[in-house]
């Protein structure tokens, strides 16, 4: 019980010859797409950022918040209006990476799911993609702060 | 007293019963492919109306066993048995429309193998006496399916080049005993036989590549089938099998030669007929409703019209189960298979 099963030569033959012939994602044109569809992606946040600064004469801190709120903003709207999918099927991780994909990874579930109500549907499964990233990159910020506040002394 | 058995999987009829009737529902992208023709109902819809898929597809599978049924002017009140499932956990799609049908009710979970699988058994149940009337169903929905086994539907990103894209379809087929002289939409189509499946597992884990799953579980019953039966591939004017797709075919037609059996050109798989190229599904179709709706659409009809005389229809499925997924399992696959013939 619990110890792994001891592939047969009969499965790995079979694995080795599936890996061998199964058609592969296009990797370089991939990456080209996500280049472009992040890049894209982040020159609206930079244009945000600017717009932040130099009209609305924001700090610092108050131009990333902005910046946050309106790529979010523009995440979860695409995500409701059916069409931040469409992009994803184009640009792969080139909008998963971007904060808008961390909205679309939270407002796809939460709308799948409103259909099992408001409680165990839509805020019960909203964080099911989102959750460990939630969970991992929260968890790490406080040991690095912790390391980093140990190291100031 | 095994007498209708051949071997250690294999079943022959004594008397053959018939199919009388076939139905299919399908969504408008299976609409939209190449077998868009011969479909009953191309929802516009993939909700019909309903609040929720899954309601959708309850409503699916219930219609398609009445239009089966219809064709046959039978009630369901008729009918001794219904046999049927769905990917759905519980195979809530079936128990609910069973309790629509009020027909006696037998659920099954052989993912994308129901069709057979239930077709094997009813002709089992009509040729050792226990019914006369027998309906077989099973669906699968796009969007059901995606949200219990993989993401929402709005989510964005991108598939794997061998995943494949679950059938918005449900498929039923009437089974009735070899005297049967009542209404039928089929006059010349019998089951005479069939190979019951063993769940293969050669360790793939890969859940966007089913194909390579249950490939060596349909290359077995094929082989077993064949050896009980004592018989060879070119007994058989086609031999078909569920939703392999394109790569899970590829895997097939090797692991056959391997083990001495030559497909040549008799090979098909629902999962690459339904839908074409252009339609950007990777490697094709797959789900419960994929070899349901190819069978009572199309070559059922084709059978019937003297097209070809015997086909394998071997539908296959991939027992996958995303707990089982996450805790590093792999994907189990079977495969059964009923001899379909004209006579």
């Amino acid at each position: 019980m619990g110890e792994k099963r001891q592939k047969t030569a009969q499965e790995q033959r079979y694995q080795q010859r599936v890996n061998e012939k199964m058609p592969r994602s296009k990797t370089v044109s991939q990456c080209v797409r996500a280049f472009i569809a992040g890049g894209l992606i982040c020159c609206i946040g930079q244009a945000v950022r600017v717009f932040g600064e130099t009209t609305l004469h924001l700090d610092a801190e108050g131009v990333a918040a902005l910046t946050a709120i309106v790529m979010v903003f523009l995440g979860a709207t695409l995500t409701g209006f059916g069409v931040y999918d469409k992009i994803g099927t184009w640009a792969g991780a080139g909008s998963i990476v971007p904060i808008t994909g961390f909205a679309n990874s939270i407002v796809s579930p939460a709308m799948e799911f409103k259909r099992e109500g408001l409680i165990l549907g839509t805020a019960a499964k909203m964080f099911t993609i989102a959750g460990p990233v939630l969970v991992y990159g929260i968890g790490a910020s406080v040991i690095v702060g912790l390391i980093a506040c140990l190291l100031a002394k | 007293m095994k007498q209708k058995r051949l071997g250690r999987q294999t079943v022959v009829f004594e008397a053959p019963p018939r199919i009388a009737a076939g139905a299919t529902i399908v969504g408008d992208m299976e609409g939209a492919g190449p077998l868009g023709g011969y479909f009953d109902l191309i929802l516009e819809d993939d909700t019909w109306g309903e609040d929720t898929w899954e309601k959708a597809e309850r409503k699916m599978f219930e219609q398609t066993v009445r239009r089966a049924l219809e064709r046959c002017a039978m009630q369901p009140a008729e009918i001794d048995l219904l046999l049927g499932g769905d990917l759905l956990n519980q195979i809530i799609t079936a128990n609910f429309a069973a309790r629509e049908l009020a027909i006696p009710f037998l659920g099954l979970y052989g993912a994308c193998s129901t069709m057979a699988e239930s077709l094997l058994l009813g002709s089992m149940l009509i040729d050792g006496g226990y019914a006369g009337h027998v309906a077989c169903a099973a669906t699968s929905h796009f969007s059901t399916a995606e949200r219990q086994y993989r993401f929402p539907l709005e989510m964005g990103g991108q598939t794997t080049p061998t995943a494949q894209r679950t059938v918005t379809g449900a498929g039923s087929s009437l089974l009735v005993e070899a005297g049967y002289a009542g209404g039928a939409q089929f006059r010349h189509i019998f089951v005479t036989g069939g190979t019951i499946g063993r769940v293969v597992d050669l360790g793939i884990t890969d859940a966007n590549n089913m194909g390579a799953a249950m490939a060596p579980a349909a290359a077995d019953t094929l082989a077993a089938h064949l050896r009980e039966q004592n018989r060879t591939v070119s007994d058989y004017d086609m031999i078909v099998t569920g939703d392999l797709g394109s790569f899970g075919s590829e895997m097939f037609n090797e692991l056959c030669r391997d083990k001495g059996i030559d497909l040549s050109d008799r090979h098909r798989d629902c999962g690459n007929m339904i839908f074409d190229l252009a339609q950007k599904v990777d490697c094709g179709g797959s789900g419960c409703g994929c070899s349901a709706v190819t069978l009572n659409a199309f070559l059922l009809r084709r059978m019937e019209e003297g097209d070809f005389t015997r086909m394998l229809f071997m539908a296959t499925g991939a027992l996958m189960s995303p707990t089982a997924g996450m805790q590093g399992d792999s994907i189990p696959g079977i495969a059964h298979a009923v001899v379909i013939e004209r006579r």
